[in-house]
């Protein structure tokens, strides 16, 4: 008995079932070699790194999918294969997201440090001044002031009308509806209006405004704070009505139970309950339009000065901005000053948008009911 | 209505107060689904009666001596498609194996975190992604079109020369394929995940390599979903509008891709709608109300695919 | 405080579906009445129309009269809130509100309906409720934690506490225990043993032991097969139900040679 509990811990190590398994450090040799044969083509036709990560990659995968099918079988290869496609999936996917994070912070952080960017607007910056400023190698003026007001008041004005509508609806359909043909048809026409382009909704909105108000008072901030609930109220219904579907019914049946009305049950068991997914669905929401550019660009319009006013005269955005500094450089001689400008605006927008996203994380875990008080 | 003691305590006084209150709440509910269904009726009809006037004109009628206004939207519309269908090509694969590599691959540990990191993508502006080809991506690629137009000329897609600012349909594509790229990846993992277990379990009891489990459970399970994630893609390239129309430097219809040239139907109202009065806006609508209806059928054929699904599989 | 509840010739229905058929009873005050039967046999069902909360499914309705001390609940003009404030509900699974209290919790049947009272009355309020639900001892120490933080047995008579919190005239108890482990079970159990002092309680229960123990009287219902409605087949004394049953059924489920 001994001896043979002896035996097999002598035999450890040895096991038949790793025979014929290849040796773990095969995929190091693989890269190895690959990264050999890669740089020595490269040598001859003459190097840029592009190409020679994309050879390394292509070796790689085809090397370690030959040497497992000779070393163990032909199914073990495939496997290996698309565990090596899959992961280089990734890892392409990664790539845009490393580069367009990269190009905004080392082109936009320099202009959004410069002095006075995030405090002033374009209002008197003229492709003189801007030449000037180049030529001089002075540093660039004009900022983003009037964009990123003119979003904010936007945003807010789209979140006013969109969260209303979109709430009560889902509570509409989740608490209300019986699943009959009306309800139906608005949740089908909510997925409809999930699809409108952003660009239609703005068409939709500008044209609206224009028979109401007549041609050239439309085109205000309001106009584009309707372009943009058209945009923002499926994205509430659809995260609103999930949130409320999770509430389990027993919460619901408890307060009947207890002779609460529905309105007072909707109103103080299930939103409480739902609150904190409420909350991150319409943050993401806000973060979704505060990036829209099209439908702001036929509505708003373009602005240089600084405007609060929602119900009169064209409104910048940050989005907007990006895209006039970019395609119509205030200074066509020197269109470096409206590019900086321009990434820097990039920059700012972009971290507005992450800060939402994260809020909408915090509050989802933060606000979520609490499991335990022990 | 029977009159009953007051006595018997079901008549509380207060009960007709509270029902007012539940009339009162519902029917606001109510009204607000009304307001979403009047809107979508309201955009539907403008863009409709807008439109008229230049689906109707005559030769002459049309701004800047457009024969029909067919002939004018028409290569925006082959352009819009073009663009999205090489954007699928390129997304499809890459979202597919990223969600795999989420959901089967990556170690439970980080899985989640890789998913935040692919969400990322989805929350940068558009604007920013086409401000991103436009100064980036197009130059990066003019190498590669240069190579191609001497080489693969032959191949009516990159014959007839090449752009030197890299401004072209095929930019324009990558960075749409960027942009849905997360729209497919998310989509793609929730039904993955979904796969249910005892599927999974009962391939690898087999004796299956995980690539075999995910062929035999995973992928049958998801084809569906997969559809329709690629179909939703389809939909938001379609309409998206700053990308394009900051990486593309637009032109006539022409098969050459890696050229300047082509339009979009987004990319055409985005750029002249701001200037544009008369018949010219009365075209950029109708051209709107065009795109909104191919959007409409991408999105609906999407929906349909699921609906039908949901009904042989758990994932709903 | 208490009331006693008679059925008469009562009719259950999911839409087209009988689901219970002619049930006649007659539920005394102070007492507590157990609903034994096999699943699907419509026990819980009947429960739930005792307080109308069968019309939260959509379909659901009746026909007959369901009479509260010689009120009908099904009169037209009666409002099923009044009602559900009269007759209370413990639920299968402890359903305590995940975003309130315990405190809250007990509190929530007056403060949801927006009623305001006193700090004071508040504190009466809670105090004798939990003390009604024999909870008041473990809990009187942390009032203000999420209701959700205690043990499931705990839970289960946090809701009878906020049952009993909004003075109802009849409880009824749908599978309270089946939650929950033997000994949280015994503490339900002896609460309801004192609850029929005050209050009329009626318990669905799959657990025969368990309403030989707590019931005065027993209601056997039963089902002849798939599809078919489920009838009243028996209500008697407990000890007769239990002892010598008038019906072949009730003695072949009670002494578990069903089917």
């Amino acid at each position: 008995m001994t001896q043979v509990l002896q035996e097999n811990r002598e035999n450890i190590g040895k096991s038949k079932l790793i025979q014929g398994r290849k040796p773990r450090w095969t995929w190091i040799a693989c890269l190895a070699g690959s990264l050999i044969v890669a740089s020595a083509i490269m040598a001859v036709v003459g190097f840029n790194v592009a190409g020679w990560a994309v050879l390394t990659a292509l070796f790689y995968v085809v090397s370690n999918y030959a040497v497992t099918r000779i070393m163990e079988n032909g199914r073990k290869a495939t496997d290996q294969l698309w565990t090596n496609l899959v992961v280089g999936a990734f890892l392409v996917a990664l790539l845009p997201l490393i580069s367009v994070v990269w190009t905004v912070l080392s082109i936009g952080l320099p202009g959004l440090l410069a002095p006075g960017f995030l405090a002033s607007d374009m209002t008197g910056i003229t492709g003189a001044v801007d030449q000037a400023s180049v030529e001089d190698g002075t540093a660039i003026l004009g900022g983003v002031k009037h964009a990123l007001i003119g979003s904010l008041v936007m945003t807010l004005g789209a979140t006013a009308i969109s969260v209303p509508i979109g709430l009560l609806t889902s509570i509409y359909l989740v608490e209300y509806s019986r699943g009959g043909t009306f309800s139906r048809a608005i949740t089908f026409f909510v997925d409809v209006m999930t699809g409108i382009p952003s660009i239609v909704a703005g068409l939709f909105a500008a044209g609206l405004m224009l028979t109401l108000v007549g041609p050239g008072d439309n085109v205000m901030g309001f106009t584009a704070v309707i372009a943009l609930s058209v945009l923002m109220i499926p994205v509430v219904v659809r995260s609103t009505e999930e949130m409320l579907r999770v509430v389990p019914n027993e919460l619901r049946e408890a307060s009947y139970a207890l002779g609460v009305r529905k309105w007072r049950t909707i109103l103080k068991v299930v939103i409480p309950t739902a609150i904190s997914g409420i909350a991150s669905g319409v943050t993401l929401a806000i973060a979704r339009v505060i990036g829209e550019t099209a439908p702001i660009l036929v509505t708003a319009g373009v602005a240089v000065s600084t405007n609060w006013n929602l119900a009169k005269d064209w409104m910048m955005s940050l989005p907007v901005y990006i895209y006039r500094q970019m395609m119509f450089p205030t200074a066509p001689a020197a269109p470096d000053a409206s590019e900086q400008r321009a990434w820097a605006a990039a920059l700012v927008l972009i971290i507005i948008v992450m800060l939402l996203n994260l809020t909408a994380r915090f509050i989802a875990k933060a606000f979520a009911p609490k499991k335990t008080g022990r | 209505m029977t009159v009953t003691s007051p006595s018997s305590g079901l008549h509380d006084p207060r009960s007709a107060a509270g029902r007012a209150g539940d009339k009162i709440f519902s029917g606001t509910a109510l009204t607000a689904g009304i307001v979403i269904l009047a809107i979508l009726a309201f955009v539907a009809v403008y863009l409709v009666v807008e439109s008229i006037p230049a689906l109707t004109a005559g030769e002459g009628e049309l701004s800047h001596g457009k024969t029909s206004f067919w002939s004018y939207v028409w290569p925006m519309m082959i352009g819009t498609v073009i663009a999205s269908a090489i954007a699928l090509l390129i997304a499809t694969p890459v979202s597919i194996g990223v969600a795999l590599f989420i959901s089967h691959y990556a170690p439970k540990r980080v899985s989640q975190a890789f998913g935040y990191v692919i969400d990322l993508l989805a929350a940068i502006p558009s604007v920013v992604y086409g401000a991103w080809g436009m100064a980036f991506l197009g130059p990066l690629l003019v190498p590669i079109y240069a190579w191609l137009s001497e080489n693969a000329g032959w191949i009516p897609l990159f014959s007839g020369g090449y752009s030197q600012t890299g401004r072209t349909l095929f930019t324009a594509s990558v960075v749409l394929a960027v942009m849905i790229l997360p729209i497919i990846t998310s989509l793609c993992r929730e039904i993955f995940v979904q796969t249910p277990k005892l599927h999974e379990e009962a391939a690898l009891a087999l004796g299956a390599t995980r690539w075999e489990m995910i062929k035999m459970s995973v992928l049958p399970f998801a084809r569906a979903g997969i559809v329709s994630a690629i179909m939703l893609g389809l939909g938001r390239a379609l309409g998206e509008t700053m990308a394009v129309t900051l990486v593309l430097s637009p032109g006539a219809l022409s098969a050459n891709i890696i050229n300047v040239g082509n339009q979009t139907i987004p990319s055409e109202i985005a750029l002249n709608f701001p200037e544009a009065f008369g018949m010219r806006q009365h075209e950029l609508i109708a051209a709107g109300l065009v795109l909104f209806v191919i959007t409409l059928a991408v999105n609906m054929i999407a929906r349909w695919i699921v609906s039908r699904h949901k009904e042989f599989s758990g994932a709903n | 405080m208490s009331k006693r509840i008679d059925a008469i010739d009562f009719n259950v229905y999911y839409s087209k579906f009988l689901a219970v058929e002619g049930v006649n009873i007659s539920i005394e005050p102070k007492s507590v009445t157990a609903f034994i039967g096999p699943s699907g046999c419509g026990k819980t069902t009947f429960l739930r129309t005792l307080n109308r909360m069968h019309e939260v499914i959509p379909g659901a309705r009746v026909e007959g009269k369901l009479l509260l001390d010689g009120d009908d609940i099904y009169a037209p003009g009666v409002d099923p809130v009044s009602v559900r404030s009269t007759i209370g509900m413990v639920f299968q699974r402890p359903n305590p509100f995940p975003t309130m209290s315990i405190r809250e919790n007990v509190l929530a049947g007056i403060r949801l309906n927006g009623q305001r009272i006193s700090k004071g009355d508040a504190d009466t309020i809670v105090e004798k409720s939990l003390r009604g639900a024999n909870l008041w001892n473990e809990v009187k120490d942390r009032l203000e934690k999420p209701g959700s933080g205690l043990s499931g047995g705990q839970q289960q008579r946090l809701c009878i506490a906020r049952t009993i919190a909004v003075e109802p005239d009849v409880i009824l108890m749908d599978e309270p225990c089946s939650a929950l482990d033997p000994i949280s079970t015994l503490a339900i159990e002896d609460l309801i043993n004192e609850m029929k002092d005050q209050y009329t309680v009626v318990i669905v229960t799959h657990n025969m032991q368990q309403a030989a123990r707590v019931s005065d009287k027993t209601a056997f219902f039963n089902i002849a097969g798939t599809g078919k409605p489920g009838k009243l087949i028996e209500y008697a004394e407990t000890s007769t139900i239990f002892s010598t049953p008038r019906e072949k059924a009730t003695e072949d489920y009670v002494s578990g040679r069903f089917g």
